[in-house]
């Protein structure tokens, strides 16, 4: 059992969960993730490693209350154990020193570019970090990106708070006044990482994405994390989650996410209909 | 005196008992829930079966065994009605009776070589191996084999597969420290997240694989060696004197036809592992598992028939599920009672056929598989005939979901990490057949990692060579 150390919610519906798991602190590095499974019932589930804590034999996940699992899991407070807790899983982010970095973070996926930001930092490479999110409330990580960014760009979609738009028109911005830009990285919705990849691509500028398919093992044994990229077929699991976004055919990734629309939909009406059950 | 004429009493013809059969649930029920198939032998039944054993001195059918089973001995303690004293004998040499009883392709290991055969059906071995395995457990009289007194060492087995468990069960009744390292949530390996729960069931396997925790087995899971920790960790850091691979053959093969990445198209081992593992079958389950109405399953070995027969029950009635192969019929590699009950159960065969490319909907769900006729020519390096394309025979056929089983190729994560393990270029393991051993002093290999997909049994009969061979490692050190 991966006990739950702390709970901490940082925005409606996004949580943070320090876990319990020594093996996976220890040996994991930016960029990889783990599989863990809530409970005896429950699926398993890949989620990006944020941070990690040896000394505690800690691991930092954060989730968002996104569907059946995503909303159970999010139900579970400090004290709590996880079943399951498998990893690191998943190719490290390569940590080279690149020169100027710009890492575009959307949503959630701000959660898995923080431990990237740190690395590439650390890695010598001047980062630009935009950091991007639909309104004010549910804006991610903003004081941690800032400490390891070397400048740090707000976001929202509704312009309540930074600069209103999306992280690929600011990119685009710092495209167009000339700056030399040697490496992007993006990491978010599906739709936004396409759209940072066409953002670079005129110009040639490496452009890096993390993929979150959908997987059972995470050990290259089920293949449902299937990618096209080029002209071959990758596993995330074991060959990704990162893959130059150039080459990654996106609307394949977002065709297959709502392969189970229907099913994820039954089970939140399963929810709805219990919290109703409990109100009346 | 005319010397009497030694006259013999006539001999009584010894009415030749005919081969018991298996009973089996009808087709009709048996789709309808993923309960076992075949009931199993009752005693009456048992015995009348084992009477067919002609006990011969030479146990050719002993030969045919990867783990060497005292077959013989263990049949005739059936006919004597010591059916627990049977079991024991089997485990002398086997951990998993229940499970091999079940899977093993008797028919081409010993029941092909039973002397019986030459005239009749062959004793029916592994009917008998189930019986008695159940009974022990059903009785709840399964008792654990003496352990040697500790030895202080101590051995990782990577895979807790039918390779790992063979091993550990050797090395711990030789009085050694065993740690099992296993990367999914469950011990078992193929035979959790693989076999079905028609033809295996997991209570089963759990009851058997049970027996190596009860011998003080350390058993730690979500360990992903290669990645979780290393192999020269293990050794250098955590102190194991030997180290024993049985990681299997997982990664999946794909056809890489056009249209392949489309929403439907599933390897087996995703869609067995939905099923097998995450129990999706099952409403309080909350993994999904989405089958249409019309299925292809490509391939015809035992895992393709595992995957149609499973979709034929995840379906329901009005599912269509085929089997499409490109060559014919006798050359499918699947065991004959597994076609036998694919086609009880309705798995139509596309014989002769081969998939071209996969045609998809404006929501990237595939819809159609593009498909040519076969016809067989001379025979290739396998000794199979080869299937040649007809020319023109292209067809489209209306699919909704397409199950690949093409078989798999072992995984990297400790290849890649342990630099001084030599390995094929297909990532197998390359050992001395007799031992085991690999390129890496202490470090040994079996199953399916060594030999690409084969059999539960070859991959046990690999654990008990590695075991005596890590016995002995473990003495000189």
């Amino acid at each position: 059992m991966y006990k739950i150390i702390s709970k901490q919610v940082l925005a409606p519906k996004i949580t943070r969960f320090s876990v319990e798991a020594p093996e996976v602190a220890r040996s994991r590095k930016p960029g990889q993730f783990i599989v863990l499974r809530a409970d005896e019932t429950s699926e398993r589930i890949p989620l990006t490693i944020v941070d990690s804590d040896l000394e505690k034999g800690t691991i930092d996940l954060i989730i968002q209350d996104a569907g059946f699992s995503t909303h159970v899991l999010s139900g579970f407070e400090e004290g709590d154990a996880l079943l399951d807790v498998l990893g690191p899983l998943g190719k490290p982010t390569d940590m080279e020193k690149f020169g100027t970095v710009v890492c575009v973070g959307g949503g959630v996926g701000t959660a898995v570019l923080y431990p990237i930001v740190k690395g590439l930092k650390e890695a010598g490479n001047k980062v630009i970090t935009i950091n991007g999110a639909r309104n004010k409330e549910l804006l991610i990580l903003e004081k941690e990106l800032g400490e390891v960014s070397d400048e740090l760009i707000i976001t929202t979609d509704d312009g309540s708070y930074g600069i209103k738009g999306f992280g690929s028109t600011v990119l685009q911005g710092l495209i167009d006044e000339k700056k030399k830009i040697d490496l992007v990285v993006a990491i978010g919705p599906t739709m936004m990482m396409r759209a940072v990849a066409e953002v670079t691509r005129p110009y040639k500028i490496e452009t890096i994405a993390s993929l979150n398919a959908i997987m059972i093992d995470g050990t290259g044994m089920c293949g449902g994390c299937r990618v096209t990229v080029g002209d071959e077929v990758k596993f995330a699991c074991v060959d990704g989650p990162e893959f130059d976004a150039h080459l990654v055919d996106f609307d394949e990734q977002i065709a297959k996410h709502h392969y189970y629309d229907q099913e994820q939909a039954c089970q939140m009406d399963g929810i709805i209909a219990e919290a109703e059950q409990e109100r009346s | 005196m005319a010397e009497e004429k030694r006259t013999r009493p006539p001999r009584k013809k010894k009415e030749r008992i005919p081969r018991q059969a298996m009973p089996v649930r009808t087709a009709e029920d048996r789709v309808q829930d993923f309960n076992e198939v075949a009931l199993g032998f009752n005693a009456e039944l048992a015995q009348i079966e084992a009477k067919r054993c002609l006990q011969c001195p030479k146990q050719p059918c002993v030969d045919g065994c990867p783990v060497s089973v005292d077959i013989t001995g263990f049949i005739h303690l059936i006919v004597e009605g010591d059916f627990l004293g049977a079991a024991r004998k089997i485990k002398e040499t086997n951990l998993l009776p229940a499970v091999c009883g079940r899977v093993c392709p008797q028919e081409e290991q010993c029941e092909q070589l039973c002397v019986v055969a030459k005239i009749d059906k062959p004793v029916a071995i592994g009917r008998l191996e189930r019986f008695v395995a159940d009974y022990e457990r059903e009785q709840g009289a399964v008792t654990l084999p003496k352990l040697a007194p500790s030895t202080g060492k101590k051995v990782a087995v990577v895979g807790s597969g039918p390779a790992g468990i063979t091993v550990s069960y050797e090395l711990l009744q030789a009085g050694h420290q065993v740690t099992i390292f296993e990367a999914l949530h469950e011990l078992g390996g193929v035979l959790i997240y693989g076999i079905p729960e028609f033809r295996l069931p997991k209570s089963i396997v759990a009851a058997e694989i049970d027996t190596i925790k009860k011998l003080g087995a350390e058993i730690k899971l979500n360990m992903l060696i290669g990645k979780t920790r290393t192999i020269d960790e293990l050794m250098e850091v955590d102190g194991y004197d030997a180290v024993f691979i049985g990681t299997g053959s997982g990664l999946p093969m794909f056809l890489n036809l056009p249209g392949e990445n489309l929403n439907g198209i599933c390897s087996a081992n995703e869609f067995l592992t939905r099923v097998n593992l995450m129990k999706a079958y099952k409403k309080e389950y909350v993994t999904p598992v989405k089958v249409g109405k019309k299925v292809a399953v490509i391939g015809a070995g035992n895992v393709a028939m595992d995957a149609a027969r499973s979709a034929k029950r995840v379906g329901g009635d009005d599912t269509e599920v085929s089997i499409i192969y490109r060559r014919a019929r006798d050359q499918m590699p699947a065991r004959e009672e597994e076609i036998h009950h694919a086609e009880e159960e309705g798995i139509i065969f596309n014989l002769l056929t081969n998939p071209i490319r996969f045609v998809g909907d404006d929501k990237n769900n595939v819809v159609a598989t593009e498909c040519v006729k076969m016809e067989l020519g001379e025979p290739d390096a396998s000794g199979r005939r080869r299937p040649i394309t007809i020319e023109g025979s292209e067809h489209t056929v209306e699919t909704d979901t397409v199950i690949v089983a093409l078989g798999t190729m072992p995984r990297k994560f400790i290849a890649e990490t342990t630099p001084d393990l030599k390995t094929s270029d297909w990532g197998t393991f390359l050992v001395e057949e007799e031992t085991g051993e690999t390129s890496k002093k202490g470090v040994f290999a079996g199953g399916d990692i060594v030999t690409g997909s084969a059999t539960v049994i070859k991959a046990m009969g690999a654990g008990r060579v590695a075991a005596k061979a890590i016995k002995e490692y473990l003495t000189e050190l």
